[in-house]
């Protein structure tokens, strides 16, 4: 039996094709996911990202706690609602998950992970949070409705009274608490927008006044292009256990100023560091026809790599991926698509941003 | 609902195939395989006067979502591809069965057809 949000209903109601998404039944699309994806880019869409999870962090050693969690370093979160993306690193500095944590205040964090990965993050924080004074609160009873486009903060306030006077003079990257709503500026697409978390009860409503505001409804097929073309990396293919932060190209989400933090993973890190990695996260740009697909070969001027994520760029109308190929690798490379090889230009992503072609 | 049309002939692959009468015929996919598929970006196609064997890829229509080969239903030799696909391979998901065929071929006959009816019952 698949896992159904709150909002399953509401995909039927609007013909959304419904798949199987680790475990969720979750909308593909609502009929085309190439008009969804233009939509974003050009106006305003609403995902359904109730399958990720919220964990709030709660109790005197709470900032404590997240300082030896995960690998970026809370302690430059100093604003209520101030939100920060970051690795969850094994020991051996390998990604258990990607996250976004939010500050409250010293003794309040709240946190949203993958969908995939919640049982094993949940067991692995419990495990680390042995000896601190923390409670671990995973909120099963929330749902998640991105709005995401040009014009979305706009249809949020129409939709949703009251939003604009809390979320008016909201920065990106920040996040503020309307009654039971949590309203942040964060995204998962390259445009501007709303993660809206909300009580699983008042899902199913909210959703409705966004779709008589005119939001239209996107599926995970828009959400994973726009996430791509905007250069953002996807846990579990840009990333993995085996896979460090370094080789990722996620560099920037670690923070080894403090050198008295001892995060779980900082050890392993740093002697990768001093070895040098040779690996990295490019991007490519097919300059033939065809779409480029996960896993593909791909042949650079310092070796052999793979695409991590390929698809179809909506906004360009070409072929792009994200791919793990030799550090320093340039110019040309070869992918081999379907039987034969076609040529591909090394990019450095992200690829669309705010509407803007940027490669 | 998918649309299935009575006028021609389908393969367990889910191409349609109709017979123009003067030995050729034109193919292309059902919409079955485009709702499938979903939104369509970029058609390959053969080239006229291709001659290709039984099971043989020969046309790749790719959707954002997957790549699909399009196996020859019989020996043929293509007469004609459909060239507005290059420029718009949309038309394979808006008309699948008019504006957006793939091909057209000589060819001395076809094993293993279904008739529209038969067709619908294998998407049951």
């Amino acid at each position: 039996m698949m896992k159904q949000t709150p909002l399953y209903q509401a995909h039927l109601d609007a013909n959304g094709k419904m798949v199987d998404f680790g475990g969720w039944e979750m909308p593909l699309n609502y009929g085309s996911q190439l008009e969804e994806h233009n939509q974003v880019r050009h106006d305003v869409g609403m995902f359904d990202v109730s399958h990720m999870s919220v964990v709030d962090f709660k109790g005197a050693e709470a900032k404590q706690f997240l300082r030896v969690l995960i690998a970026n370093d809370v302690d430059k979160l100093k604003t209520k609602g101030k939100a920060l993306y970051s690795c969850m690193l094994n020991e051996a500095g390998g990604v258990i998950d990607d996250l976004i944590v939010y500050y409250q205040n010293d003794t309040d964090y709240r946190m949203v992970i993958n969908a995939g990965t919640t049982e094993k993050d949940i067991a692995w924080i419990n495990a680390q949070a042995q000896g601190f004074d923390v409670c671990v609160e995973p909120k099963f009873d929330l749902a998640m409705i991105a709005v995401q486009g040009p014009n979305a903060r706009e249809k949020v306030y129409q939709a949703i009274p009251g939003t604009e006077e809390i979320c008016g003079e909201l920065k990106p990257f920040n996040a503020a608490s309307l009654g039971g709503l949590f309203i942040a500026r964060t995204g998962y697409t390259g445009e501007d927008g709303f993660e809206i978390m909300l009580p699983s009860s008042s899902a199913e409503f909210t959703w409705k006044m966004l779709l008589e505001a005119g939001v239209k409804p996107c599926g995970l097929g828009a959400r994973d292009t726009l996430r791509l073309e905007a250069g953002m990396s996807l846990y579990g293919s840009e990333m993995n256990e085996a896979v460090s932060p370094l080789e990722a190209a996620l560099t920037w989400t670690l923070d080894l100023s403090d050198k008295s933090r001892a995060f779980v993973g900082r050890d392993a890190l740093e002697i990768l560091q001093q070895k040098g990695t040779n690996k990295t996260i490019v991007g490519l740009v097919l300059e033939g026809k065809g779409v480029i697909r996960d896993h593909q070969k791909v042949m650079t001027n310092l070796g052999e790599g793979e695409v991590t994520s390929g698809s179809f760029s909506p906004t360009m109308g070409k072929a792009i991926a994200l791919a793990s190929v030799p550090k320093g690798s340039e110019g040309i490379c070869e992918i081999e698509m379907r039987h034969k090889m076609v040529s591909a230009k090394i990019v450095k992503p992200p690829f669309v941003r705010n509407g803007k072609i940027l490669v | 609902m998918s649309d299935i049309r009575d006028d021609r002939q389908y393969t367990k692959s889910h191409e349609w195939i109709l017979d123009n009468g003067d030995g050729t015929y034109t193919m292309g996919i059902t919409d079955h395989a485009q709702a499938l598929l979903g939104d369509m970006v970029f058609v390959e196609l053969p080239s006229e006067g291709d001659e290709t064997s039984t099971e043989d890829e020969f046309c790749v229509v790719e959707s954002v979502k997957a790549a699909s080969g399009v196996y020859a239903p019989a020996d043929l030799e293509v007469v004609e591809a459909n060239e507005a696909l290059d420029a718009e391979p949309e038309l394979v998901n808006t008309s699948c069965y008019d504006k957006g065929w793939l091909v057209k071929f000589k060819s001395e006959g076809i094993n293993d057809l279904m008739d529209a009816t038969t067709y619908s019952e294998t998407l049951d």
